[in-house]
């Protein structure tokens, strides 16, 4: 006989405290940067060498602002989740594991708002 | 507890090297490499919505033989982390588990990457040149 309350084995989340919520993520983001990063590619070596002028007008245009921004947030989504599997396998001072996934963690948010930033404001045409 | 001074079992080096395994870590490694590389994008946004002076700073570290072996080696790694990672998509599904077949798509996903790699840096070249 189970100890555990229906609840507990409907949600299946075990002493780890959580699903499959990080897998399912991690996958979703996946599957979302692969038409995104073929796109950036592309769009990147057409844009080789330019001026600041036609950078901006480039990183500006509507669609190409739209899938930067979508980029960004995916990567940086999927770059986090990534990060803490890798530290979580190889850090095993729970001091510095925690200290780096929090260093982790708050990089990728900072980068990210900074880079969806620096886009709209080259597409709202500020400084 | 203690967690940090315990035996350990026989880690990689009791092991052979082979196709499989080595595409594993190089996800892995690639992942983090680019992790890294999203540093050369966001400097470049945010050069370009600063100004004139901070967009030539970042295009001619770019163009510095050091920006251009940095970038190099994050093309090599973007593309290999996108065949590989559709390799591992299909593993979700269920789908190429054989180990003759894991050997045939782990061929392909590293000829994929190169020839991408090559392919964008030549239209990258021709960009300029154009």
């Amino acid at each position: 006989m189970s100890l555990r309350s229906p609840l507990g084995r409907a949600r299946g989340l075990g002493s780890a405290k959580s699903g499959t919520q990080h897998w399912w993520a991690q996958r979703l983001t996946a599957i979302a940067l692969v038409p995104l990063v073929i796109w950036f590619v592309i769009a990147m070596v057409a844009a080789t060498g330019s001026d600041y002028a036609s950078a901006r007008a480039f990183i500006g245009s509507p669609v190409t602002a739209v899938l930067l921004i979508l980029l960004i947030a995916a990567t940086f989504h999927h770059a986090q989740l990534g990060l803490q599997v890798v530290i979580e396998d190889y850090v095993h001072t729970k001091s510095a594991e925690i200290a780096l996934l929090l260093a982790v963690k708050g990089a990728a948010i900072v980068l990210a708002v900074a880079a969806i930033f620096a886009v709209l404001s080259i597409a709202f045409g500020g400084a | 507890m203690a967690t940090d001074n315990r035996p350990l079992s026989p880690h990689l080096q009791v092991y052979k090297p082979q196709l499989t395994s080595m595409l594993s870590i190089l996800h892995r490694l690639t992942g983090v490499a680019l992790a890294i590389g999203t540093l050369m994008l966001v400097w470049w946004l945010i050069a370009a919505a600063t100004g004139p002076e901070a967009y030539d700073a970042a295009q001619s570290f770019i163009g510095s033989i050091i920006g251009r072996l940095l970038l190099l080696g994050w093309t090599f790694a973007l593309f290999y982390h996108l065949a590989n990672g559709i390799r591992h998509l299909a593993w979700d599904t269920g789908l190429g588990f054989e180990l003759a077949t894991a050997y045939t798509t782990g061929w392909l996903v590293v000829i994929a990457a190169i020839v991408l790699t090559l392919a964008s840096w030549l239209g990258g070249y021709a960009a300029l040149g154009g």
